[in-house]
């Protein structure tokens, strides 16, 4: 790509900029809130354009810089995967590859992506202090059973503008870019029981035995 | 002959075609297939589906999982290229920003155009589709019937090859015997949806996609397509055998490089091509169509998108095949002295009358489909079935309140996992985390239903488009803007979707999660969303009641003809695409004829 990476943006630089910046301003994704406010980012990212190269797989990356911190990656990774654990069927969702998916996604310069951006960075914020406050370390650092409950608190639907509000509405995007990033990998897909995007030499529809089953034999007709 | 720069367009041809899609490549087939000499000239860039198809990209391998962007409203691997709902650099504009006033313009920058990403429903337009106002009184009669079309329905799916069924339903025409290839079995979310329809008196049949099921029959339906025509049987003939049919797997909306759906670039262009009879420019955005002394189209204007210079081609005849609005905005902008108004626009209805189908969604969890064992349903890469419209009777009765009628497209099943939606919906309650959201996923995943009811849209004064009077691409070409307003018919319609998909769900044991929208006035997609835009040059029965004679010979230039969907004097229910490929043979048909006759 020909847009220059800048480097990793600083954790607490990060937090600056949304303290500062106010919730209106805050629309747009991470990388742009530099202007201005930051140390010099270069033109804001691009996005992929109208014709990009669809074969070559592609890494997170490639099209926009990153911005995670180290820290940030961490604590993102310890949510995914109390979202999705590890079980007998499937890894956990960090261990596909969600951290990059979800850092891919916030710091895209698409808008939805800009929104979300704004929600996740400031649930992140609040989670780590909420952590802090109750267990006296950061998300990352704290015991499963200290994480776990601090996502029963975030978990159940608040009304915005309510004082669980925003952690709520940060859990529940989250959880779903989890999901998104996990389910959409091989190992996702297989976990579900997708068993397509394999040529076939024919397709004789659902197996006879699920189709008499749900009591469906009468509307096979062609 | 192939592939031209415009240094090298020389003044040979016979015939000019503007644009390379449905419209543009059936013209371009059957011109060249009959020795015409033909100029292609397509604004995007060439494409080839064959070696840039992303076929069995997983959505990791994309970025953000191939979500929808506004660089690729439909996905990273959907097919179209250059364009969407924004072409950078080639902006249009709408009167209004209120709500339901907006339409939206989806384009395409590419050989092929839309074709390459299409849904491949090929529906017929059946009689009443032709005949409309003698029906209700509303909107236009076309000049035309279906057994003036019915010759190249016949000829069309023999030629780019579709699947489905004859089931003799009313105002759902059968294709002649041999013709349609064999339907793919149907899923087994579509299987219960049959069921429980006919509670509801709501037929399920096979549709009709341009998927061949079956190899090409290379060795009868080029006669049939070409009698007498020796070097054009052998070349189909050939081409024919270069296609396979449908592999089951892999969505059809990101192209198809085994060539088993129907795409202009995959189907139509490469026998035309190996006539020798065909030249194509790409990358060539035709700004007017020029007029000679005589009030004749001497050819068209045109610039290099590469270079931004200006080039000129000639030909005995233009045929404007650049999708409906791009080709009324041609029309506009094809100002002369004798023609101040636009070419062909006597009448001043170029640009009026532009239809959009009807669209509203409805979708629910179903319970029964919960928890299935796992088996590859991802089929011919779309739909299988759908149920065509059923209450003909009781809205001739005047029993709903709405005149026009709509088909409802399905989908269910455990199709790939993408980036459409969270996996477990949380506004059916499942907010849950851990384990239990695995266990979930699992349960739920290929669980929902989605309706789309697809309806037919009545012409009004106050849907239409003109030329912005200020605005300019970045070619100082004047663009559109578009003017929208739906009427009570297309609202009311799309209420009665909404409460038919309601019940639907039900039926099959599903719980509706909100309540159907009482008026349609918010379930109703914006103009243009469905992406079925036609008239803006429709065809009549006089020079004073439209813009095109029932040949789509436009009534004021005798070598100006339409061959996209601009021509459109309603716009049925039914998909639009194969009765723009029909009407653009037919009109092939007759510049040969009128070639021949010496009247061109």
């Amino acid at each position: 790509m020909s847009t220059p990476v800048p480097a990793r943006i600083d954790r607490r630089v990060a937090i600056k900029w949304m303290l500062s910046a106010g919730a209106g301003a805050l629309v747009v994704g991470l990388p742009r809130l530099g202007a201005g406010a930051a140390p010099a980012q270069g033109p804001a990212p691009a996005g992929y354009g109208v014709d990009p190269q669809l074969l070559a797989p592609h890494q997170a990356g490639d099209y926009w810089p990153l911005t995670f911190t180290d820290a940030l990656r961490r604590q993102a990774a310890a949510l995914c995967d109390i979202i999705l654990p590890a079980d007998e069927h499937s890894p956990s969702a960090s261990a596909v590859g969600v951290v990059d998916f979800i850092d891919e996604w916030v710091s895209a310069p698409y808008p939805a992506c800009a929104a979300d951006a704004k929600v996740v960075l400031a649930g992140f914020i609040w989670l780590d202090a909420e952590s802090v406050k109750r267990f006296g370390a950061p998300f990352a650092d704290a015991s499963a059973a200290q994480k776990l409950a601090l996502c029963e608190v975030m978990a159940p639907e608040a009304p915005a503008g309510s004082p669980l509000g925003e952690a709520s509405a940060f859990f529940r995007r989250f959880r779903n870019l989890t999901a998104t990033g996990f389910y959409t990998t091989p190992v996702g897909m297989k976990d579900l029981g997708y068993v397509g995007n394999v040529p076939l030499a024919r397709f004789d529809g659902p197996p006879a035995d699920l189709v008499e089953k749900l009591g469906l034999t009468g509307e096979v007709a062609w | 002959m192939a592939f031209l720069s415009p240094e090298d367009v020389s003044e040979k041809y016979d015939v000019i075609v503007v644009g390379s899609g449905a419209a543009g490549g059936q013209a371009a087939y059957t011109l060249s297939m009959d020795g015409a000499k033909v100029l292609m000239i397509e604004a995007g860039r060439n494409y080839d589906p064959r070696t840039e198809t992303a076929m069995f990209n997983t959505p990791d391998q994309a970025p953000l999982r191939g979500a929808s962007t506004p660089d690729k409203p439909f996905g990273f691997y959907d097919a179209t290229v250059g364009g969407g709902w924004t072409v950078p650099g080639e902006p249009y504009t709408n009167a209004s920003k209120e709500a339901g006033r907006e339409f939206k313009w989806w384009r395409a920058r590419m050989l092929g155009g839309r074709t390459n990403h299409w849904a491949r429903h090929a529906l017929r337009n059946g009689p009443y589709d032709f005949k409309p106002r003698t029906r209700d009184g509303l909107g236009f009669d076309w000049p035309i019937s279906y057994e003036d079309v019915a010759p190249y329905y016949d000829k069309v799916e023999m030629l780019i090859g579709v699947y489905g069924s004859n089931e003799g339903l009313e105002n759902t025409p059968d294709s002649p015997a041999g013709v349609l290839q064999p339907p793919p079995k149907a899923r087994i979310g579509e299987l219960l949806a049959r069921q429980r329809g006919r509670t509801l008196g709501i037929p399920v049949i096979p549709i009709h996609r341009a998927v061949i099921t079956r190899p090409m029959d290379h060795a009868a339906i080029p006669a049939k397509l070409h009698p007498g025509n020796a070097t054009a049987q052998r070349i189909l003939a050939e081409d024919m055998q270069n296609r396979a049919a449908c592999f089951w797997a892999t969505q059809c909306g990101r192209g198809c490089a085994i060539r088993a759906n129907y795409q202009s670039t995959t189907v139509h262009l490469p026998p035309a091509l190996a006539t020798g009879n065909l030249d194509i420019v790409v990358n060539g955005m035709v700004r007017e169509v020029s007029v000679g002394p005589t009030g004749k189209a001497s050819g068209v204007v045109y610039i290099d998108r590469a270079s931004g210079r200006e080039h000129r081609a000639s030909a005995r005849v233009v045929v404007l095949a650049a999708s409906a609005c791009e080709t009324a905005r041609l029309m506009l902008n094809s100002k002369s002295a004798r023609f101040p108004n636009g070419l062909g626009n006597s009448s001043g209805l170029v640009g009026k009358y532009i239809m959009d189908t009807v669209g509203a969604n409805w979708g629910g969890q179903i319970p029964l489909l919960e928890s299935l064992p796992p088996h590859n349903e991802d089929g011919a890469g779309g739909l299988h079935v759908y149920a065509p419209w059923w209450l003909y009777k009781e809205q001739a009765a005047g029993k709903l309140g709405f005149a026009r009628g709509y088909h409802v497209e399905f989908g269910s099943g455990k199709s790939m996992p993408g980036p459409y939606g969270p996996v477990v919906p949380e506004d059916e309650g499942r907010t849950g985390f851990g384990v239990k959201l695995k266990e979930d996923a699992r349960r739920y995943y290929g669980s929902h239903i989605g309706f789309s009811g697809r309806g037919e849209m009545i012409p009004n004064e106050d849907s239409f488009c003109e030329l912005d009077p200020t605005a300019v691409d970045k070619w100082g070409i004047p663009v559109l803007r578009f003017h929208w307003k739906w009427s009570q018919h297309e609202i009311r319609q799309v209420a009665h979707m909404q409460r038919t998909f309601a019940d639907w769900i039900e039926a099959m044991g599903g719980k509706n999660t909100k309540r159907p929208d009482a008026d349609g006035t918010h379930a109703i997609a914006n103009g243009g969303f469905i992406i079925h835009e036609v008239g803006g040059t429709i065809m009549g029965s006089s020079a004073s009641n439209s813009v095109t004679n029932s040949w789509s010979q436009a009534w004021d230039v005798k070598n100006v003809f339409v061959a996209d969907g601009g021509v459109f004097a309603s716009n049925a229910d039914k998909n639009p695409t194969l009765t723009i490929m029909a009407l653009a043979w037919r009109t092939a048909d007759r510049i040969l004829d009128e070639m021949r006759r010496g009247n061109l």
